[in-house]
């Protein structure tokens, strides 16, 4: 556990470094942005030059960069985001609104993708260079190769259109009035689709991944021992080879979890899920950019967030990691 | 000719250049077969794929050719996602060269740029970097490519760290050489292989990239994407299908063409060095 903890610690110092840099880069593109939330604000409620004068003043956009730079770190330290025009609401609470609906479905892509993915994994990997494993390789390339918002329609088009077997989009049925269990059921029914599209599309890494490390487990003297002990094959595939072989698979966790957040954009656009990637959609068409950067923001706290729990499980999973640091 | 043979050995990295071949084919072939403006009314709207010879795929709600807008996105779908791949590539050898060869705090900052590049999701960066600068073909490559030069500045800068420590690169500096000169002209070069091993995958990625910002309206608009033609499409998703289904066929053997091409190329040149 101490282990853990020195892990953390020395992630989390590096974290803050990276997110500062972040935040610097979101000042950069707003300052670039035509236009500053006065005139946002001007264009929404009207209001003549002497007013727009005054309301500089007080927000302080009149005083130097360097200024600005450091009021806007410090009202992020307040976890203020500023105002949202198009919703005339603070942009933190939009935002958090919207991110329960995205964990949601990133999080139920990610199970489908890492469960499917690596137990076709472990099929394909069972006899590398086999028939099986050839045709998997090519068919979760292929899949790779969708774009997500295209697998999205396709699948509307089936199952929402012809078949009519689940909802075109949404979260749930509006003005149903169902609670409990049953409201939880419509969620899902709901989800199917848009949790099959994002999941669908990472499947294919998760899947070459474990094969990979298969292949290469195979090629080890202790599952040579483990033939000349004369265990089943099943038990050998399972036991030895597969579980040695999941172990690097959790710190792709993290990594696809940035790739998911840019990826929930268009499936939530497609599958009108009111998420953080349809409000940043809603943002750029409304021009929204306050709105905008302060969900490139979150979607980067959420990735140092969850790229320290990864290293945390992995740490906990794997008795060499930090070894080494929790000594010195 | 027996490096092409050695590469058409497998039967997936010849589909994949049977597939490049014919959409590099459809992008220089665009202006010749369907001169004049793809985006022009050719006939009857809504009219379904193989019912008239003269408009073999059909027409989309305002009665374009869905053949000629075919193959006119063909060509900025080539030309974002290889010019993307390449600026990707430059800038990621030469901040991984940078980072690696200097070595000390220049290193530390270049790579935490590179990490929080990498913390913020790369779709998102590219649609606020559209949303902000204003959509047009320029900035939508630089701003696939903002998000797409991280893999390679990574992989370079290890290379380098080896590279650096070599004999031909003390020569060099006994001999009074520049550094910078030494890092461009002397360890760029030799690092380059593993970074362009990343060729396809970044190219397919940029792709898919541009497809999903003119999906959401974010492309250029003077221009026909396969991206757009879905969107558009999509207000017919229950009449007229086949206006989203076509453009994304497209897009997947495009994406898949690359992907099985570039695994052709990473066998053949690591076949080669075990050869040699």
């Amino acid at each position: 556990m101490t282990r853990a903890l020195t892990l953390l610690r020395r992630r989390l110092v590096g974290s803050i470094f990276v997110l500062l840099i972040v935040v610097i880069g979101t000042f950069l593109l707003l300052e670039a942005a035509p236009g500053d939330a006065v005139d946002a604000y001007i264009v929404s409620t009207g209001g003549d030059a002497g007013m727009i004068e005054l309301l500089r003043h007080r927000w302080g956009l009149d005083q130097t960069e360097l200024t600005r730079l450091a009021n806007y770190l410090w009202a992020l330290l307040h976890l203020d985001l500023g105002q949202s025009v198009t919703f005339s609401r603070p942009i933190r609470d939009v935002i958090l609104e919207r991110l329960p609906n995205t964990l949601l479905l990133m999080g139920s892509a990610t199970v489908l993708s890492f469960g499917l993915g690596s137990a076709l994994g472990i099929y394909a990997g069972a006899r590398p260079g086999g028939f099986r494993d050839r045709l998997l390789s090519i068919g979760s390339l292929a899949l790779h190769a969708v774009p997500g918002f295209w697998l999205g329609l396709v699948l509307i088009i089936v199952f929402a259109v012809d078949l009519r077997w689940l909802p075109i989009g949404g979260i749930e049925t509006l003005v149903s009035a169902k609670t409990g269990l049953e409201r939880a059921a419509d969620i899902a029914r709901h989800l199917v689709l848009p949790v099959s599209a994002l999941g669908f599309i990472y499947l294919a890494l998760y899947l070459r991944m474990m094969r990979a490390g298969m292949a290469e487990v195979w090629r080890q003297d202790f599952v040579l021992a483990a033939r000349a002990k004369g265990l089943s094959r099943r038990r050998i595939v399972l036991h030895h080879v597969a579980r040695n072989a999941l172990l690097p698979l959790v710190t792709m966790l993290g990594l696809q979890s940035v790739q998911m957040l840019g990826g929930s954009v268009v499936i939530e656009s497609v599958f009108s899920v009111p998420g953080l990637g349809r409000l940043a959609q809603e943002a750029v068409a409304a021009r929204d950019t306050p709105l905008l950067l302060g969900i490139i923001l979150t979607s980067a706290v959420l990735v140092v967030v969850i790229n320290l729990l990864v290293d945390i499980a992995y740490a906990l999973l794997d008795p060499r990691v930090g070894a080494s640091e929790a000594g010195a | 000719m027996n490096l092409l043979r050695r590469f058409l050995r497998t039967p997936e990295a010849i589909a994949g250049a049977v597939i490049l071949a014919a959409l590099f084919a459809m992008a220089l072939a665009a202006s010749l077969l369907f001169p004049g403006d793809p985006q022009a009314i050719a006939g009857t709207a809504l009219l379904l794929p193989f019912q008239d010879w003269s408009l073999p795929l059909g027409t989309d709600r305002l009665g374009r050719d869905v053949l000629a807008e075919l193959f006119h996105g063909a060509r900025t779908s080539l030309a974002v996602g290889l010019a993307a791949a390449a600026a990707a590539l430059a800038v990621g050898a030469i901040v991984g060269t940078l980072a690696g060869f200097a070595g000390g705090l220049a290193d530390e900052v270049l790579m935490r740029i590179t990490d929080a590049f990498q913390t913020v999701p790369s779709f998102l960066l590219a649609l606020a970097f559209v949303s902000i600068v204003g959509p047009s073909l320029g900035v939508v490559v630089a701003a696939i490519a903002l998000g797409a030069w991280t893999g390679p500045a990574r992989v370079a800068r290890a290379e380098v760290l080896s590279i650096r420590e070599r004999d031909f690169v003390a020569g060099a500096r006994v001999i009074g050489m520049h550094p910078l000169e030494i890092a461009f002209r002397e360890v760029l070069p030799n690092a380059l292989p593993p970074v362009l091993a990343l060729s396809s995958v970044i190219v397919a990625a940029a792709i898919l990239t541009e497809a999903a910002l003119s999906f959401l309206g974010l492309g250029d608009p003077n221009r026909v994407t396969w991206g757009g033609m879905i969107a558009e499409g999509r207000a017919m998703l229950r009449t007229a299908p086949f206006l989203s289904i076509i453009p994304g066929v497209a897009l997947v053997l495009t994406v898949l063409g690359v992907y099985l091409a570039g695994e052709g190329v990473v066998e053949t040149t690591a076949a080669m060095r075990g050869l040699s």
